[in-house]
């Protein structure tokens, strides 16, 4: 079996095997959530810090579920209530929280780069729950493990991500995850958000979303955030609903059985429409649950020195 | 005390150079004769002089950066002008010019002079300030230049706060040039440039850092130039970083504008790639660009269209480096990687030791108003330099007061053994006693 890093920070350092390996693991925990009795004791007696040092309910939320489930003992520190509005470095931070002995910490922050300045300072496993515009890892391990559950495989797929490309750590990294496992990736959307220099991810890009649509097994939307407008990004919410927001006419174009993803939240008539984000071919929620079975993969593997062994679906965790 | 150097290879643009004896006395050059010359009156000044065997070494006129921080006084921390007149002694450098953006702003003639006075006190390299554009960089009113020229300032700018508003540096080119002052232009359109923190491309993208564009430094290279023509001020652009500003400034000097510029080590030594896994001390302003700018950057030393190169040596301490890259001060210190790093420009074949001393000494010089150049009579104003000397860069060896280099632990090859100002050492490998 092989050995994940120490810490996981970005997709980049994984391989596909690494990956898979990941993935074969939250589907075994995945099940552990649906037991009548949610918690194993597998990770009893390890501490594992969620530090959100930018804001985030979902993701905190999570991470908090599957640290809980393995009766890992969890611990939140959200930017407000950290010692970093008192003017501490993250340096210092991660050097403090070090001092604790946790397992595993958790990091989100608004820089990106910042877990690599946290992982080198602190011995124990780090991971990256979102930083800046640069990663989010463990979102495109959801990504992942929701698109083979529902497809089978990845290899060879069509995967359409739409949106604000140029803001989205979510879409780095699905372009890097999907491609390394062999899907056909297109990013989409108005050139001002396509960020210079991404088809050096192996990936093409289009500003047509009819384009990016057709065919695709696969339609990532991204959130588009109302602020951008201000940036000079899209002239308005009304002239970007109708460019790339997702509806049934255009969702159409891909293959009849195409699934369509979107990390939340979601903005319901701007970026999709209502009945597409609650019509069948929505697996929005399944990515929910399946966030949390890849997080407690990952805690579980990282916490145990990414040692589980092929019995960890089964054996280990009960 | 007459000091004798021995059959150093004189590298001396418009004078005589080759390898020569040269006899300092009394702080100036005395001599400067053919080595091994049979002159009975060499012989016997050489026996009584101290003796100083400079085979294999390389003698040039005293190095001048045109940009440095010195970050006294306000930042003393980082560096003060006696730390900075140190790392450019140990350098080669022999003079430097130190921005406006001090706290106070050098932007009238009490800071410039005492600038001045602590420079005297430390009794090291000359400086040469450079004065404000505006008062308080603010870009809104012009500063006291012709104040600040009395007390001693060679040029002016507003160099990390560039001047935005075009009317206003019009008007500061035409007062300028009136009183015969340089304008030195840090060229960056502020708002193409917003909350950037890398150079715009592949890697920036891949990292998630925001990225400057190319024409972020361009559009405004390209103003200053019609600026320049509209008011026949000499300007000189700053630490020049991409290809089109280096193909505008040769159409320029092409059709007979004043603009002279300059670029700094890193610019033709390191590309974006630098920026990988987050190290701030690849984060500087303008910020490392692409190999295909680095290429032109250096095409452009080799063809003339760089005058001068200058380190825009900017100390800054743990406290702003230290940090998340986006957080993280712009600015790299570089007086102490000066030599080497423009020497590989020499073993790399794009420039010659002739070309290499114009942009060191000569050109600098020229632009701020200094003499330079190795000639009987002249101060005794120059630096030695092994260029075969292979070194590691040590940070904790270095004599500026910040350690915030790129180029830790490089291996280097060439180094300044010894500096000297008007006969004065102010640094030296040897023993010269």
């Amino acid at each position: 079996m092989p050995f994940l890093p120490k810490d996981i920070l970005d997709i980049d350092s994984l391989t596909p095997e690494q990956i898979t390996y990941i993935l074969d693991t939250a589907v075994g925990m995945k099940e552990i959530s649906q037991r009548p009795v949610k918690k194993v004791p597998t990770l009893r007696g390890k501490t594992v810090i969620l530090y959100f040092y930018e804001p985030s309910t979902r993701t905190r939320t999570s991470f908090d579920i599957a640290a809980k489930r393995l009766s890992a003992d969890s611990i939140s520190l959200t930017g407000g209530s950290s010692s970093a509005v008192k003017g501490e470095t993250l340096y210092d931070t991660a050097k403090n929280l070090e001092a604790m002995h946790p397992d595993v910490l958790v990091l989100r922050h608004s820089s990106s780069g910042a877990p690599y300045i946290m992982a080198k300072a602190m011995r124990c496993p780090v991971v990256n729950a979102g930083d800046g515009t640069h990663a989010h890892p463990t979102q495109a391990l959801l990504d992942m493990m929701s698109v083979r559950e529902n497809k089978g495989r990845i290899e060879g797929l069509k995967i359409a991500i739409i949106g604000d490309i140029l803001h989205s750590r979510v879409a780095r990294s699905d372009c890097i995850g999907f491609t390394r496992l062999g899907a056909r990736v297109t990013v989409c959307g108005p050139s001002t958000m396509i960020p210079k220099g991404i088809e050096s991810l192996g990936v093409d890009v289009t500003t047509r979303m009819e384009e990016a649509l057709t065919d695709a097994d696969v339609v990532m939307m991204l959130r588009i955030q109302k602020e951008r407008q201000s940036g000079f990004f899209f002239p308005s919410e009304r002239e970007y609903a109708a460019l790339y927001g997702l509806n049934a006419r255009k969702l159409a174009l891909a293959k009849p059985d195409a699934i369509v993803m979107h990390p939340g939240p979601i903005n319901r008539g701007l970026e999709i429409a209502p009945d597409v984000a609650d019509g069948n071919r929505s697996i929005l929620l399944e990515q929910v649950t399946n966030g949390v079975a890849v997080r407690m993969a990952i805690l579980f593997l990282l916490a145990t020195g990414g040692k589980g062994s092929g019995g960890v679906q089964h054996a280990d965790v009960d | 005390m007459r000091m004798w150097i021995e059959n150093a290879l004189v590298v001396n643009p418009g004078g005589s150079g080759g390898r020569l004896d040269v006899c300092i006395e009394e702080g100036h050059i005395s001599r400067m004769v053919p080595h091994g010359s049979e002159n009975p009156q060499d012989a016997v000044c050489r026996e009584t002089s101290v003796r100083i065997d400079a085979e294999g070494l390389v003698l040039v006129p005293g190095i001048v950066d045109m940009h440095v921080h010195l970050r006294e006084p306000g930042h003393e921390y980082k560096e003060t002008i006696e730390s900075g007149c140190r790392a450019a002694a140990a350098g080669g450098v022999s003079a430097i010019c130190p921005m406006p953006n001090t706290r106070p702003v050098n932007d009238n003639a009490q800071v410039t002079s005492f600038v001045l006075q602590r420079a005297k006190e430390a009794n090291g390299v000359e400086v040469y300030p450079v004065g404000a554009i505006s008062k308080g960089l603010k870009g809104i009113e012009l500063a006291e230049m012709a104040d600040m020229q009395q007390a001693g300032i060679v040029a002016v700018t507003d160099d990390g706060r560039p001047v935005s508003n075009s009317l206003m540096m019009r008007r500061a080119m035409e007062y300028a040039c009136s009183l015969g002052l340089l304008v030195i232009s840090h060229c960056e359109d502020l708002d193409l440039a917003a909350g950037g923190c890398m150079n715009e491309g592949p890697v920036a993208t891949r990292l998630g850092l925001s990225g400057i564009p190319n024409a972020a430094e361009t559009v405004m290279v390209l103003r200053d130039i019609a600026l320049a023509e509209l008011t026949g001020a000499r300007v000189h652009i700053a630490h020049v970083s991409t290809r089109e500003s280096v193909q505008a400034i040769r159409e320029a000097k092409a059709r007979g504008v004043a603009i002279t510029c300059e670029t700094a080590p890193h610019y033709f030594t390191l590309s974006e790639d630098a920026v990988e896994a987050y190290d701030t001390h690849a984060k500087m302003n303008p910020p490392l660009r692409s190999r295909a700018d680095v290429e032109a950057v250096r095409m452009g030393l080799s063809d003339r269209t760089i005058d001068v190169i200058a380190t825009d040596h900017a100390p800054h301490s743990s406290v702003e480096k230290d940090v998340e890259f986006d957080k993280a001060a712009f600015g790299i210190i570089g007086l102490e990687t000066l030599v080497p790093l423009s020497l590989k420009l020499v073993s790399d074949g794009v420039l010659g030791w002739n070309d290499l001393v114009e942009k060191w000494s000569i050109h600098p010089a020229r632009l701020i108003g200094i003499d330079r150049g190795l000639r009987e009579g002249a101060p005794a104003t120059l630096t030695l330099i092994d260029p075969n000397r292979e070194w590691v860069l040590d940070p904790s060896a270095l004599q500026s007061k910040s350690r915030n280099t790129p180029f830790a632990f490089w291996n280097l090859c060439g180094k300044a053994v010894l500096t000297m100002v008007g006969g004065r050492t102010v640094f030296s490998e040897r023993n010269l006693s």
